[in-house]
């Protein structure tokens, strides 16, 4: 850290420390927040369509090509990486047009503190990143970002990151996520993960593991063998531990998966199969779905474990359960109607009050971070994601195909993953899209995946 | 629970004059004739030479009657389930050493939790019904795989008729 400083002082005036990312996920150090001077400009935040903002985005430079074991090239090589891998976050949400390193000039390491202006006004940018890495003597990197407002030959903002070699791509979504929310004035949202479903095989004999990976599908890893049906992950909010659904014993039961210890426990003592884990925001609670002689019921138990509390009591599916971001309340799923609709409760299941009125069916409901919207399936011949206020007014899709389902929120609010089904082939993938309907993009995955859950911001 | 058993009940005393009749896919096997068979009478015997205890020998001694069917969002047990239901208990009732479980199903247009709550409902339906027909309840259980496990792999009504169903499954 003090090597970090030093070198901040040396390349700017202005004092800055670094912050540490850690070494591991489930992320076990603690990390430094580095303050930011206000005044944001070009602040996004109604749901209208965006700009496209050109970003030109050079590779990192580094002060010496020193080996690392992040890059078999080298540091040089990975400062490319890591434009790269920035540039792919900032593509396809709406509002930048990004220009990766790939055809454009390469920054020395000084130029990262003083620009050449006019190299980037003449390519048409608006705004550039720059960047460099550095190896340091144990081997951690040391990565600084910067954006600058090329019109206004002006920095607008910096960070730097100290990182293990393995966790270098965090440090490129960590400058995404400072470029992201500098101009859009959103929350950041790029260095986060995925739990998921990844699916082979024949549609009648489909292999269904539980997987994790980045938010941009980089550091894939399979949870389960495929051995038994695995359905419906959920990430705690810190990332240490995965609710899913296993058949692994012959039922379908809710198991709460420890990311360190590789344990697994049931989520309730019961010979009832279980269904639809959830976990409140603060990872303090558990949401689980249970049917007992056929009829589903909504349940809550403390995460540490303790007595499950039943919260909804109708004959009928109640299913699922999404708090709102303060854990004050919950939305749910039930056809105590007739059919599948949306209610909210409190978290206690007082006050059930359906608010889903507009024909079709409403299932698999989530409650944005942001506590404005909650992303749903819409039903009404296909199946297509869609957004509405808490009170189920202002109705809108996001999607429009055959079969669309289980929407997750990006840690932001402004991002929602569903997953899609082709008709037929029954194959599966994830794709996101904007609050705008307008930006969709298939999530790249090595096999066909399903059942997406986006978790918090890593710290 | 007590809903489903009493939607049983009232199906077993009224399955002959139950309205809503799931349309079974065209493509199975030929129901029975007679529409109930006479409780009096023995089943036929077992042709496959299948031993006791087996899904074959069961199947056989059913007449393939092993799997009901349901309408979209629905678990009733129309008439036609409950024929085929009654057959199952008949041989469950001869051999009393059979214990079975019912696999609940769904078709793929539905949402993934929705649908295994969905088959659960649908496997305790017919296990109900089976209970309501004097076979232990201990000898039933019920599992559900909600839209996982499909028979049939089209995407069109044909085939989603095909895999909303229970399956009577005999536990070895």
């Amino acid at each position: 850290m003090r090597k970090l400083l030093v070198l901040f002082t040396f390349l700017a005036a202005a004092p800055l420390a670094a912050q540490d990312l850690g070494s591991v996920l489930p992320p076990d150090g603690q990390v430094e927040t580095i303050e930011q001077e206000g005044g944001l400009t070009g602040s996004v935040s109604d749901e209208s369509e965006w700009q496209d903002l050109g970003i030109a985005i050079p590779g990192f430079a580094t002060d010496r090509d020193a080996p690392t074991a992040a890059n078999a090239s080298g540091t040089a090589a990975l400062g490319k990486e890591l434009a790269r891998v920035i540039t792919a976050d900032l593509k396809n949400n709406g509002l930048f047009k990004p220009a990766g390193p790939d055809g454009l000039p390469q920054p020395a390491f000084a130029q990262i503190t003083a620009p050449s202006w006019s190299n980037w006004s003449s390519r048409s940018a608006e705004m550039l990143v720059h960047g460099y890495v550095k190896a340091g003597a144990d081997g951690r990197l040391t990565v600084g970002c910067y954006l600058y407002d090329v019109s206004l030959q002006n920095e607008l903002v910096r960070a730097g990151w100290v990182v293990p070699p393995r966790d270098w791509r965090r440090a490129a979504h960590k400058c995404a996520d400072l470029v992201y929310s500098r101009l859009s004035g959103e929350s950041p949202f790029f260095d986060s993960r995925i739990a998921y479903i990844a699916e082979t095989g024949p549609k009648d004999n489909r292999t269904k593991r539980l997987a994790i990976m980045d938010s941009d599908g980089a550091n894939h890893r399979f949870i389960t063998t495929g051995r038994s049906t695995a359905l419906t992950p959920r990430y705690s909010p810190d990332y240490r531990r995965l609710l899913y659904l296993s058949y692994v014993d012959g039922n379908p039961r809710i198991y709460v998966y420890d990311i360190g210890t590789g344990k697994q426990t049931l989520v309730t003592q019961s010979n009832n199969p279980t269904f639809a884990p959830r976990w409140s925001p603060d990872g303090r609670w558990i949401l689980y779905s249970m049917a007992i002689a056929g009829n589903t019921d909504i349940y809550r138990v403390p995460a540490d474990g303790g007595q499950s509390v039943r919260l909804t009591t109708t004959p009928g599916i109640d299913i699922g359960g999404s708090y709102s971001p303060d854990g004050s309340k919950i939305v749910f799923e039930s056809d105590r109607s007739g059919s599948q609709q949306v209610y909210v409760m409190n978290a206690d299941g007082s006050d059930q009050k359906r608010i889903s009125f507009f024909g079709g069916r409403a299932a698999t409901p989530e409650w944005s971070p942001r506590g404005d919207q909650i992303a749903f399936t819409h039903i009404a011949g296909d199946f297509r994601v869609a957004v509405m206020s808490p009170t189920g007014a202002n109705r809108r899709y996001l999607t429009d195909s055959w079969q669309d389902e289980a929407p997750t929120w990006a840690p932001n609010g402004r991002i929602v993953q569903f997953f899609r089904t082709e008709r037929g082939s029954g194959r599966t993938s994830l794709w996101q899209v904007d609050l705008t309907g307008r930006n969709e993009r298939r999530l790249a995955t090595p096999a066909d995946a399903s059942d997406p859950a986006w978790g918090p911001v890593l710290p | 629970m007590n809903r489903n058993i009493v939607i049983a009940a009232i199906m077993t005393g009224t399955f002959a004059l139950a309205g809503c009749k799931t349309a079974a896919p065209k493509q199975l096997p030929p129901q029975q004739a007679s529409t109930m068979p006479d409780e009096t009478d023995a089943l036929p015997p077992v042709e496959t030479g299948a031993s006791l205890g087996t899904q074959a020998h069961f199947e056989s001694a059913v007449n393939g009657q092993n799997v009901v069917y349901f309408d979209t969002d629905r678990y009733n047990i129309d008439s036609v389930d409950a024929a085929a239901l009654q057959t199952q208990a008949q041989y469950l009732m001869q051999h009393t050493s059979i214990t079975v479980t019912v696999e609940g199903h769904a078709d793929e247009r539905g949402t993934r939790d929705y649908n295994l709550a969905l088959g659960e409902r649908r496997a305790n339906a017919a296990k109900n019904y089976l209970v309501g027909l004097g076979i232990p309840a201990s000898r039933v259980g019920t599992v559900s795989y909600g839209k996982e496990r499909p028979v049939a792999i089209g995407s069109d009504e044909n085939s989603w008729a095909r895999n909303r169903r229970a399956v009577t499954v005999v536990i070895n």
